[in-house]
């Protein structure tokens, strides 16, 4: 609320060495702790081992990279004044809604392109089943991503605990499936519902609270489901999760070896082959991904997806035009929950393998990371988080250590330099033109 | 009747600490209005500190646990105000003015971050201290049970009283409390007053995280077992006594870690040990549902 007006002034070189020594003291400072000393397990006692070449390197870089910054700082400054002083705010706002309808056809450009790449990468891949495995947990973070964007990007409430119902779709199909000997297709709607059910049981109480207080109570609740799945052994199988669950079939026809009954080798006559299913799996996972990318930018044109947007961008404006505030968010909140509750049936489908590991804090936070980082309410943006974020670790082990480092770390920067997300998208679906001003 | 009175001694241990990590979110909710989620990884922070001073002391041949206690108690105060302070610079300043979101998800990438660094800095393992001040005294014997408590159990409870009695008199009686306050009511008038609003609010970090490392000694020397997963847990119960005390009320956070600590030892006692987080989750539900001012907070109107 303390708005400071700076007078525009160039910090001169000492002024910036200045700047540059105090960050690379508090690099120090913190850096002694715990870069500078660790303690290393020796034999049930611990001893103190010190690394000052690592700190004096980080020590070093912080001090290098503050002058880097504010150098950089200094020119994007000077550009946008450049740029600013040549326009009314009129003009600016035409110029920005000429960019909105110029931005709209480049991304659907770019979608369709990446909709064709995704169809086609297997054909160029078929025997590549290291390929095929990422492209399909790509593709499940994506589903995962599109619904999250729902509940944070769109309606603007935040949900630490997402993976709650990505872990009850999982569940529940893994159970109807090994219990009740339920196939993929007939779990799939039932475990959605109950995702949803779920959203409603947790938003319907707690909805009405301010949005932090709506994030402490969604983590909390994530935490409550994955805690009952280690504790309560009897319903999912406790830290030991539940096994051999059964792979999704083709109109009963599943992938199996030749000369077993079922087997869609022998219907179609072709020869057997292990990649198959891979195969199958990937192409069901774009279709349920693209399912639900066609069913999200359907609801943003409904008045149900505009009162999502209208209500993260003012609550009390939309109580004020009549809008059931309340609905409106148990409505997105039930949606993505349902989302959630789809992929998790898909993975349990894929792994045959579920326990509550798979479900933990940290994986709700890649998930918020990727709606994040990728730019809250945009659909392109999660696509491109979701394959940066995938594909990163696997660029090396070394590189997974410090996979939840940069996470961290982007998503402070990012919400920082653009708190709304790399590729933003907060202009609302539908703009209003007043009349008689023809823009 | 025996166990119940051991049962209260835990509780009341356990419920200073989470009291002192409360106060820290408390006050820092108080002053800008948004939950510091980093603030339970400042608190491992400064366990991890504790426990390589604690180590380094040892290996200079340090062998007076009072001496020892307190250079890692100064230590550790000093340097996780550090960590507060920067985490309020580096990730919350720069979005004082934006949208209610953006600085949320900040703190939840600063809390990823803090985690992550320090796994791999420090390491993934659990690390052991050995146990200090575990001697106690036996209260009665009934039967084969006997109540003890233990002079970590005693130096806990004590110091948080004299914490508490110290901070609240440094908030209603200084000059420094009476600026904290005057920001918590409204920071533009506080700045057009000529107070640095922005000192005043580092400052408050800075508090924060000494309470919280304060916590931090007392659980590595308590513990004895420390890893970069335990801000975590202890974060969200801190909140959540916070809130069941009232968010902005700095008695009602002490107030809300007792009951949260008490609660989570009898539950763990009486009911079943899995399910002691599950009883704190659920309070923390059913209190933002049912009161969501808290036991001693002031209910907050919203203004357009």
């Amino acid at each position: 609320m303390t708005a400071i007006v700076h007078a525009h002034h160039t910090p001169t070189l000492s002024e910036r060495l200045k700047d540059a020594s105090a960050a690379a003291f508090i690099a120090l400072i913190l850096g002694i702790p715990m870069i500078g000393m660790t303690t290393v397990d020796q034999g049930g006692f611990l001893a103190v081992m010190t690394r000052w070449p690592q700190l004096a390197l980080f020590v070093g870089l912080t001090f290098a990279g503050r002058i880097l910054f504010s150098l950089a700082l200094e020119t994007i400054k000077r550009r946008s004044q450049g740029r600013k002083s040549g326009k009314s705010a009129a003009s600016a706002a035409e110029a920005a809604n000429a960019a909105l309808k110029r931005g709209t056809k480049p991304e659907s450009v770019i979608g369709w392109l990446a909709v064709g790449i995704a169809v086609a990468l297997p054909i160029f891949f078929s025997e590549d089943r290291y390929i095929i495995d990422i492209a399909t947990s790509v593709l499940i973070y994506i589903m995962l991503g599109w619904g999250l964007n729902v509940v944070v990007g769109l309606a603007g409430l935040l949900d630490l605990g997402y993976v709650a119902f990505y872990a009850v779709g999982a569940y529940t199909y893994a159970l109807l499936s090994t219990q009740f000997g339920w196939g993929f297709w007939e779990a799939l709607p039932v475990a959605g519902g109950l995702a949803a059910l779920f959203g409603v049981l947790l938003g319907w109480p707690t909805l009405r609270l301010r949005g932090d207080y709506l994030a402490i109570v969604t983590l909390g609740f994530g935490e409550i489901i994955r805690l009952l799945l280690v504790n309560w052994t009897e319903l999912s199988g406790g830290p030991n999760g539940i096994t051999s669950i059964p792979r999704p079939s083709v109109f009963g026809y599943a992938f199996l070896p030749p000369d077993t009954e079922g087997s869609i080798a022998d219907l179609l006559g072709i020869e057997f082959s292990p990649m198959h299913r891979l195969l199958f799996l990937y192409y069901l996972i774009l279709l349920l991904a693209l399912l639900t990318n066609l069913f999200v930018t359907a609801m943003r044109r409904l008045p149900l997806g505009r009162a999502w947007e209208a209500v993260r961008e003012d609550e009390i404006a939309c109580k004020a035009m009549g809008i059931n505030v309340t609905t409106v968010k148990l409505s997105a909140f039930a949606i993505g929950a349902m989302l959630g509750g789809f992929a998790g049936v898909f993975f349990a489908a894929r792994q045959g393998f579920i326990s509550p590991e798979s479900f933990t804090f940290s994986e709700s936070a890649i998930i918020l990371a990727i709606v994040v980082l990728g730019g809250m309410g945009s659909q392109l943006g999660v696509v491109l988080a979701a394959l940066v974020l995938v594909m990163l670790p696997e660029l090396g082990r070394d590189f997974a250590e410090y996979r939840m480092l940069l996470f961290g770390f982007a998503m402070i920067v990012i919400m920082v330099w653009r708190p709304g997300g790399i590729l933003a998208n907060r202009t609302p679906t539908l703009i209003h033109v007043p009349t008689g001003d023809k823009a | 009747m025996a166990q119940a009175l051991q049962q209260l001694i835990n509780g009341l241990t356990l419920g200073s600490v989470y009291g002192l990590i409360a106060i820290g979110y408390t006050m820092v909710y108080g002053i800008i209005g948004m939950i510091n989620f980093a603030h339970g990884d400042v608190y491992m922070v400064s366990a991890f500190i504790a426990v390589t001073t604690f180590t380094l002391l040892a290996a200079l041949g340090v062998s007076s646990v009072p001496l020892a206690l307190l250079v890692v108690l100064v230590v550790a105060v000093l340097f996780t105000s550090a960590y507060g302070w920067t985490v309020e610079r580096t990730a919350y300043r720069p979005l004082r003015n934006s949208t209610r979101l953006a600085p949320l998800i900040s703190a939840i990438g600063m809390s990823i971050f803090l985690q992550n660094m320090v796994q791999v800095t420090q390491g993934a393992r659990v690390k052991p201290v050995p146990p200090m001040l575990s001697d106690g005294i036996t209260l009665f014997t009934s039967g084969s049970y006997s109540v003890r408590i233990s002079s970590a159990q005693i130096l806990i409870i004590v110091l948080t009283v004299v914490l508490m009695a110290g901070f609240t008199w440094l908030i209603t009686r200084t000059a420094f409390g009476r600026q904290q306050r005057a920001c918590e009511q409204d920071r533009l008038v506080t700045a057009f007053l000529g107070y640095n609003v922005d000192r005043i609010i580092s400052l408050t970090f800075m508090i924060g995280a000494a309470l919280a490392a304060v916590a931090g000694v007392m659980v590595t020397m308590y513990y004895g077992v420390v890893d970069f997963y335990i801000g975590f847990v202890a974060g969200i119960k801190a909140f959540t006594a916070a809130v069941l005390g009232g968010v902005g009320s700095l008695p009602g956070a002490m107030l809300g870690g007792l009951i949260i600590g008490l609660l989570e030892s009898f539950w763990a006692s009486y009911l079943s040990p899995e399910y002691k987080d599950i009883g704190t989750f659920v309070i923390l539900i059913m209190v933002l549902m049912f009161r969501p001012s808290g036991l001693l907070g002031r209910p907050e109107v919203e203004k357009v």
